[in-house]
Order: structure tokens, then C-alpha cells, then sequence
């Protein structure tokens, strides 16, 4: 129980991070590989987030009593830095995606297939 | 033969996962950085959300950044929909009289809570990109109770750009108040009351107008036309 | 804690691998909400709050709303 619960989380968002890339290289379906990309951005945060974390502390939103053990000189509280980074990398994975997907339909409207064999433009 | 080829790079992939993963131990104390932004954050920043501290006072030109990549994205997004008819009405179906009514008591409620969490983004958790997502959902709901009517799309993008332009007009005083851009200039007050934290309460509701409108925009881009 | 934590890790794995296989697209969207859905729980149960409300608001809502606007203009089954 004890080693299960220094893996999990890794365990957790290195299998999304896998189930991302194999929906990506295997998918033939746009809207599929779509979602292969927003796998990949979430098993990344989830990742990022679980790498900062530190047993037995709390959140870093110092209250009243936090900012006094702070004056003393004990800080007990979690890395805020990687929730800073993912915090941001959240909007841009939206932004992506809505780009993506807009790019998606204009090809739909143009090939009428979303099957991505069969849209190849630039034959070389 | 292409599926076999992914299985084979997916087994490389989690070996090396596996082998860098575990020179990481899970909770342990790693902490470098971060220690000055927890000894000194309330004292140099004046808010008591660490992360916001992080996010908008010592790695301000990262958000300005991320925030130029939303607004190429919704540009982008607008591009791919020019010059497409606005979707003939007449063949959508009304929505139920629960979603209408309820569309109705909530939109307003939605908007509130949204603005009170881009206000208190350095008090409580919260912050502009939160209460951004929030309003833009609020706006989605309205989408969704009234099939066919169109809103006004020009009030969005004109609240999109003020919120940007008051974010870099933030950064351009604090180069001529201090000689750096997006520099600290404003006192810092009292950590724990509203009216305090030097220019993160400014930035974060330029933020949280921005992104709500940007985002409410790219779903309109995408439900009005066809 | 521990038995709950990783209850909702398998379920999210579980989620993940049932979004790759399904065939019909919309079904695919709601399992991607659902993994979405439980990354804002776990960030909960990491000590990240506003990390937990920006995934919850962003990933949980606005994503799935736009990936069902594709799917409607577009095709419904994978072939």
C-alpha cells in the first residue's frame, strides 16, 4: 500500500501522457487525434502539479495564522511554482484547441472526409 | 505496420518515463526556488495567494505572453469563420421552459460570481484566467437557451482589447514610475484586505475581462456560423 | 485517502482508454470530460485550488463545448 502510493500518481498522468501519443500516431480520424492532443496537454499538468507536491503541507494561500509561523521562520507550504506554470498552460491548451478544431471543420468543408489519408494537398 | 511501429515507440517512451520518474521521489521536500517567494512573497508583493504572486508580480511577462498567445488564437479563430453566413434560423429547435426560466435567474448570478473571483484573485483562490472561464460560461449558457439570436459581438471584442491595453498600459507606467516594465508601483496595503497587493487587484480584473470576453467570443465564432 | 486517490486514478486511466476506443465521436468527447473532470479533483487533492478551479471551469466545460460545435459540423462516426 505504502509503494502504491509513492507511484500512482506518476502511474496516473504517464497514462495519459501514453494513451495521448498513441491516439495522435495511430488515429486516422482528425477530431480523434484532437483529443489525442488534449490528453497529452492534461496527463502534463497533472504531472507537473504531482512533481511539486510535498507531503504534510498545505495549499499556498497563506491565512492569518500561516503568515505568522512564516515570521518565525517555518514555511509549510506546497511548491507554488509548478501551479503557476500550469495554471497558464491551461488557457493556451483551450486556445489550441478551439484553433485546431476550426482549422478541422475548414478542411471537412473542403475534402468532405475527416480521414486524414485523404487529404493530402502537398503530394511529394 | 504502423500500429506495431507506435507500440514499439510507446514501450521506449514509458521506459525512459519509468527511469526519469524515479529519480523523482513522490512528496518529498524539493523545494529552491520557491523558498524566497514563500519567506518574502507577502512582504514584497502585499497578497496572500502565493500563486498569484508568482503569477502576475514575479513572472508578470510570462502571463503577458500567454496572453498574446490567447489573443492570437481567438484571431485565429475568427480568421477560419470570415465570410461565412450567420446560420440561416428556422430549423433549430426552441429549448425546454426549464433551461429558458433557468437561463434567466442564472446569467446574472454566473456573472457575479465570475467578477467576484477575478476581484479576489490575490485573497482567496481564484484569479483572472478562473473568473475569465467562469464568465465565459455564463455566456455559453445563454447560447444554449436561445437558439438563433445572435450577440452583440462588436461590445465583446471592444471589452477584449480595453482589458488588453490596460494590462500593457499597467506594465508602461510602472517603466516610467521605476525604470522597469510591469514594475510594482502602487502601495502595497495591508495583506488580507481587498484594496491591497500594489497592481495585481488591476491586473487581474484586466485579465478576467479579457479572457471571459475572448473566450465567449470564440465560442460565438463557432456557434453562429455554419 | 489513499484508496479514494487511487480509485479515481484508475477510473481516469480507465476514461482515457475508453475515449481512444469508442467509435462514435460525441461518446469519445464525454469520456475526455469525464478524464477532465477527475484531473480537477486530483489537483484538489494535491493542495492546488486554483489550479483545480481553472481545470474545472476550463477543461470540464468550455473544451467539451467546443469539441461538440466540431463534431456537429462535421461527422458523427469514425469510420
Amino acid at each position: 500500500m505504502d509503494a502504491l502510493n509513492h507511484v500512482m500518481y506518476y502511474v496516473g498522468a504517464s497514462a495519459l501522457l501514453l494513451v495521448g501519443f498513441y491516439m495522435v500516431l495511430v488515429k486516422t480520424n482528425l477530431i480523434k487525434i484532437m483529443l489525442g492532443i488534449s490528453f497529452l496537454d492534461t496527463g502534463t499538468h497533472v504531472l507537473l502539479v504531482a512533481i511539486g507536491y510535498v507531503r504534510g503541507r498545505t495549499a499556498p494561500i497563506l491565512s492569518e495564522s500561516l503568515r505568522r509561523s512564516v515570521e518565525v521562520g517555518v514555511a509549510k507550504v506546497v511548491d507554488p511554482v509548478p501551479q503557476a506554470l500550469v495554471l497558464t498552460a491551461i488557457v493556451i491548451g483551450v486556445g489550441v484547441l478551439a484553433l485546431g478544431l476550426s482549422i478541422v471543420v475548414q478542411v471537412y468543408r473542403h475534402y468532405g472526409t475527416l480521414d486524414s489519408r485523404a487529404v493530402r494537398g502537398l503530394k511529394w | 505496420m504502423r500500429r506495431a511501429a507506435a507500440l514499439v515507440l510507446l514501450a521506449v517512451l514509458a521506459t525512459g518515463l519509468a527511469c526519469a520518474l524515479s529519480a523523482i521521489p513522490f512528496g518529498r521536500d524539493k523545494i529552491d526556488v520557491a523558498n524566497h517567494y514563500i519567506r518574502e512573497g507577502v512582504e514584497e508583493t502585499g497578497a496572500a495567494n502565493l500563486v498569484t504572486s508568482v503569477v502576475v508580480n514575479y513572472r508578470g511577462l510570462d502571463t503577458l505572453g500567454e496572453v498574446t498567445v490567447l489573443f492570437v488564437g481567438a484571431l485565429g479563430v475568427g480568421v477560419m469563420v470570415y465570410g461565412r453566413p450567420a446560420h440561416g434560423g428556422g430549423n433549430r429547435e426552441k429549448a425546454s421552459l426549464i433551461v429558458t426560466t433557468g437561463s434567466r435567474v442564472l446569467f446574472p448570478l454566473i456573472l457575479l460570481f465570475g467578477i467576484y473571483v477575478f476581484l479576489h484573485g490575490h485573497l482567496t483562490p481564484g484569479g483572472g484566467f478562473q473568473g475569465g472561464a467562469v464568465i465565459a460560461s455564463a455566456f455559453l449558457l445563454l447560447y444554449l437557451a436561445r437558439p438563433g439570436r445572435t450577440l452583440s459581438r462588436a461590445k465583446l471584442g471592444t471589452a477584449e482589447a480595453a482589458g488588453g491595453l490596460v494590462f500593457v498600459l499597467v506594465g508602461v507606467l510602472g517603466l516610467f514610475a521605476t525604470g522597469y516594465f510591469l514594475q510594482d508601483f502602487l502601495p502595497k496595503g495591508r495583506p488580507g484586505v481587498l484594496l491591497s497587493g500594489g497592481v495585481i487587484p488591476l491586473i487581474y480584473v484586466a485579465i478576467g475581462v479579457k479572457v471571459g470576453s475572448e473566450l465567449a467570443r470564440i465560442i460565438g465564432d463557432l456557434i453562429e456560423t455554419e | 485517502m489513499t484508496l479514494l486517490e487511487a480509485i479515481l486514478i484508475a477510473i481516469m486511466m480507465a476514461a482515457a482508454v475508453a475515449a481512444s476506443v469508442f467509435k462514435d465521436l460525441i461518446s469519445a468527447v464525454i469520456a475526455c470530460a469525464a478524464v477532465s473532470l477527475i484531473a480537477s479533483i486530483l489537483f484538489y487533492l494535491l493542495d492546488a485550488p486554483d489550479v483545480a478551479m481553472a481545470e474545472a471551469a476550463i477543461g470540464a466545460g468550455l473544451t467539451t463545448a467546443i469539441f461538440v460545435l466540431a463534431v456537429r459540423k462535421t461527422e458523427r462516426y469514425e469510420r
